[in-house]
């Protein structure tokens, strides 16, 4: 593509339609382009790839679409990236008619190498090039050759790690040159490393191959001791020794990784706890009130989520980033408005009387969840992730997954803006009085039912707020609240009923333990252990961890 | 031929009184009553509404057709709310009360074994839509979702195929109950059969509705990082499967590296989810939306108007219910009748058209002969066929990769009449159910 003022010469009697309104002017133009195929060398690449791709019509079942997207690399052109980019996103079609390929993305047709918006048409008149996983892998495979010496760091980068995944002694001449090249300090460690995993696949001679798992060894992940305990199986003598020990060096320091990322997984599932646990720790721990629509508040905050979204999506839908930032004060006021109905309708009445209390929230948590099937349908419902909350980054070994550190620090914010309100502003100083001594502080001129009512307004508003970060991780049904009561009461009594430090704890405890648990019971007896641990403890110590002491017990 | 449905109508009648059953009542009502049991509230109400609304649709349909035998046809719906025990009682209900001429119902494996001794009790017949574990043939149940051989086999065969990646280890994740256990236990036997070794083979089970999958999937990125191609087979159930994905694509495990084979994701579980982490894994079914059938053409069309909603998806179990309901009309007609001994006996060999342009035929076994497809998850919650199988799977109740099951068979029609017969002595009633 020397000189754009030839492209629509070579573009023209690949577009019929124009072709056949101009007749006269695109043979003149047909002659032009084949005088220029001889002339320039970009041109006649150029050509030779729409015959390759123009092969893609043709090609029936996925071998033999794989056959052409080879053929497509070897011509070693960094040009059909695009094409092969758009197959492998599904993107790539043919004309029913005349089977010229194009590239149709949203909505328009477009020209698979130039990625210009070449003619009109309805989009109907086309069928997919389909794909498969192998496909997609074999697009990679070519891709990353291709693109190793791109301008793009990011794309070096992901190239490199596909040559690293299929090592091949024939990539070191081409990794050689790129390394002489290459100025980023990461893409050429990487770089480095893919050559040493093709080194090993190599026959080349012994020191080479000695410095490969010397390389390799520094590398220090799972992949590079997958390569070197493969290689100490195949090799022989001292080369044998050094991949064994480098492959041993390199599990030592995993089985550390391994811990670390073992107590960051529980420490994210301990603040998955404490979100679902901190609003039942003042409606339950605080007032006493044994709430078991609790996971409904959870579940209404999810909702609202949902609804937030929604609107965002049909009105402003480039604020969805933004989407659960708006959606947090939305769910706190709608959890808490339900949560004030609740108490000024239902637990008032009813204080002092833990059974009824029990049956009459139980009944309200049936009521809410029918009332959200009713109204949003029994099916799940799609609550997106705002970019900032997908994928994931690495510390040394470990992946840490960016939505679950947001909720690790989610969680903390709400715990301490929660401490705040209770142990800070006058309302949590009436808060306290109310529910260690209500006739002593209504006789301190406290409205006290009036604080009773706010009290567990702010309970269900967090549960609420919970429920935004909730939906981020799970399902947004109307039994999302089930799956959340049952850990959350369980949080609440092992921390000590009563004490937001004594929730903190032991939700990050019992997310430890579960997460250290797992790998050796299994996920379904590491939960059985743990609820056997929680009875036996509470056996020993009926109050909890922390539990309260002085006369605010009595009370 | 109206006259003579008739008097066999005054037959079945006769018949009918002369056995003193429940079902004498029926003939000299002007409908015929259908029960429908699936769950409307509840865990399951989110896969088992849509099932009923089928039927409805179904039911509706035929009646614009004329009916059954002359006459029009009664939903009966009744809510057994996720609740297994409530599922027997209400069986009970509908045939005791109702007197309701079949039933298609239930969803869960332990929905069905619930109301499998009512059945046989009271002599009634079951259409049972839903894709299960198979190790079970009873009389009165018809089975039109698939068995394991119909399912999770051809996945498999799919995924050591080269098209499919050529797979070499293997990691069977799944929900703790009956359907996966029993699923991976056959999958586990086949592999091996297949030359799997032990080593490559991980399963691991986690509780319903699980949502933490952070020690899970590390565990899979652990395993999938021996050099080897490996998949994952899933029979997680329900709602833990979107965190399960999403936790997934956190990991940045992606479909091209650890494909996820799902047995349990159709479209319906798909609509209501963010799709973006799901695009490239795979799913094993006999129906997928997007077959490009006229049947199926009409049956979305129909559909989307019944309901009144131009979003709402088709999915496997509800084309099992349009095969099973089908079946049930053209065997009544045959026996002339709607008495369940005589349906029992007249339907096997009857086939129906089924949405993916074949016939399905009802199989001695009461199993149905359907395709198999693996479909790839696409962005806008549909399936594209990435592999079909040639013909048609003719269903297997007992598996043959099981030790204690691979010499049992099941044939329903005499002199045999047997659901468990055991080839290897010749005798019924080797195993009843598993």
């Amino acid at each position: 593509m020397a000189d754009p003022n030839l492209l629509p010469a070579c573009a023209k009697p690949l577009s019929f339609r124009e072709a056949d309104e101009r007749k006269g002017i695109s043979v003149i133009l047909a002659f032009l382009s084949l005088f220029f195929l001889f002339l320039s060398p970009a041109q006649a690449a150029e050509a030779q790839l729409r015959t390759i791709l123009a092969k893609l019509a043709d090609a029936k079942g996925f071998p033999a679409v794989e056959a052409v997207v080879r053929e497509l690399g070897a011509t070693g052109d960094p040009a059909v990236s695009g094409p092969l980019e758009a197959l492998s996103a599904g993107d790539l079609y043919f004309a029913k008619a005349d089977k010229s390929i194009a590239i149709l993305r949203d909505g328009a047709i477009l020209d698979p190498l130039s990625g210009a918006k070449t003619r009109e048409g309805a989009t109907s008149a086309f069928t997919k090039i389909r794909v498969n996983n192998g496909l997609r892998g074999a697009i990679r495979d070519v891709l990353g050759s291709l693109t190793l010496s791109a301008p793009d760091p990011a794309v070096r980068l992901s190239a490199v790690a596909t040559i690293f995944n299929r090592p091949d002694p024939e990539a070191i001449p081409a990794l050689d040159a790129v390394l002489a090249k290459e100025t980023d300090a990461t893409v050429k460690a990487r770089m480095e490393e893919a050559r040493a995993a093709a080194v090993l696949a190599s026959d080349l001679p012994e020191d080479q191959k000695r410095a490969a798992i010397e390389t390799l060894g520094a590398r220090g992940d799972r992949a590079a001791l997958t390569l070197l305990s493969n290689y100490a199986q195949s090799a022989q003598g001292s080369l044998r020794d050094a991949a064994a020990s480098a492959a041993d060096r390199i599990r030592t320091v995993l089985a550390g990784w391994d811990v670390a990322q073992n107590v960051w997984f529980g420490l994210s599932l301990g603040s998955v706890l404490l979100l679902a646990a901190i609003g039942l720790a003042i409606t339950f721990g605080v007032m006493g009130v044994i709430n078991m629509a609790h996971g409904e508040m959870v579940m209404l905050g999810a909702y609202t989520t949902f609804a937030v979204q929604e609107a965002i999506r049909a009105s402003a839908p480039g604020l969805f980033d933004w989407s659960l930032a708006i959606a947090l004060p939305a769910a706190f006021l709608v959890a808490g408005a339900v949560g004030f109905a609740m108490e000024r309708g239902i637990i008032r009445f009813l204080y002092g009387r833990p059974l009824e209390t029990l049956l009459a929230t139980w009944g309200v948590s049936l009521i809410l969840q029918q009332a959200v099937r009713v109204i949003f349908g029994p099916n799940n419902r799609e609550v997106g992730n705002p970019t900032w909350m997908s994928g994931s980054f690495e510390i040394g070994q470990m992946a840490i997954t960016w939505n679950r550190l947001w909720i690790v620090l989610f969680a903390g914010a709400v715990f301490l803006g929660l401490l705040y309100v209770m142990k800070r502003t006058p309302w949590g100083l009436q808060m306290r009085a109310v529910t260690q001594n209500r006739r002593m502080a209504a006789s301190m001129g406290i409205r006290t039912p009036w604080v009773d009512a706010f009290t567990f307004a702010l309970g269900s508003g967090i549960a609420g707020i919970a429920g935004v970060a909730l939906s981020q991780i799970g399902n947004v049904s109307p039994n999302l609240g089930q799956s959340y009561i049952i850990d959350s009461f369980m949080v609440v009594v092992f921390g000590g009923v009563g004490n937001l430090w004594g929730t903190l704890v032991g939700a990050l405890s019992l997310g430890v333990l579960n997460k250290f648990l797992e790998p050796y019971a299994g996920a379904v007896l590491g939960k059985i252990i743990v609820l056997v641990l929680i009875i036996l403890f509470i056996q020993k110590r009926p109050r909890g961890l922390f539990a309260l002491k002085g006369r605010a017990v009595e009370a | 031929m109206h006259r003579i449905s008739k008097s066999l109508t005054a037959l079945a009648l006769a018949a009918g009184l002369s056995f003193g059953s429940a079902y004498g009542a029926l003939a000299q009502e002007d409908t015929i009553k259908i029960g429908i049991l699936h769950s409307l509230s509840g865990t399951m109400a989110i896969s088992e509404t849509t099932l009923k609304d089928a039927m409805l649709m179904l039911i509706d349909e035929q009646n614009k057709k004329g009916g059954v035998l002359g006459k029009k046809l009664e939903a009966v719906v009744v809510d057994p709310a996720s609740d297994w025990p409530l599922f027997a009682e209400k069986a009970r209900e509908l045939i005791s009360k109702d007197k309701v001429a079949a039933v298609f119902g239930c969803w869960t494996s332990v929905s069905r074994k619930s109301v499998l001794p009512v059945f046989e009790e009271l002599d009634n017949i079951l259409f049972y839509p839903v894709q299960y574990e198979g190790e079970e043939s009873q009389r009165n149940v018809f089975y039109t979702g698939a068995a394991p051989n119909q399912q999770a086999i051809p996945a498999v065969d799919y995924l050591m195929s080269e098209d499919g990646g050529e797979v070499k280890r293997w990691v069977l994740e799944g929900t703790d109950y009956v359907y996966p256990q029993t699923t991976n236990k056959i999958l586990q036997a086949y592999l091996e059969s297949r030359g799997v070794a032990k080593e490559d083979i991980m399963v691991n089970y986690t509780p319903f509705g699980f949502s933490d999958w952070q020690t899970e999937v590390a565990a899979i990125k652990k395993f999938g990082s021996a050099g080897k191609k490996t998949a994952v087979v899933s029979t997680v159930n329900g709602d833990a499967n979107v965190p399960f994905y999403k936790e997934l694509a956190n990991q940045g495990i992606k479909a091209e590296d650890i494909p996820v084979v799902a047995f349990s994701v159709g479209e319906e579980e798909l609509a209501g989810i963010d799709t973006a982490p799901l695009v490239g894994h795979l799913t094993a079914w006999n129906y997928f939306q997007s077959v490009d059938t006229p049947e199926n053409a009409a049956f979305i069309d129909g559909w989307k108007k019944f309901i009144k909603n131009d979003k709402r998806v088709t999915n496997d179990p509800m084309e099992a219910h349009y095969i099973g309901f089908n079946m049930w009309v053209k065997a009544v007609e045959k026996a002339g009748t709607t008495e369940p001994d005589k349906v029992i006996d007249g339907i096997v060999g009857v086939s129906v058209p089924n949405l993916s342009g074949g016939f399905s035929t009802m199989m001695p076994n009461h199993h149905i002969t359907k395709p198999v497809m693996i479909g790839e998850i696409q962005a806008d919650g549909q399936m594209e066929t990435v592999w079909q199988t040639p013909g048609l799977v003719v269903g297997d109740e007992w598996s043959d990769y099981l030790a204690d099951s691979k010499d049992l068979i099941a044939d329903w029609r005499a002199p045999m009449s047997c659901g468990n017969f055991n080839v290897k002595t010749g005798k019924c009633g080797g195993k009843t159910t598993n």
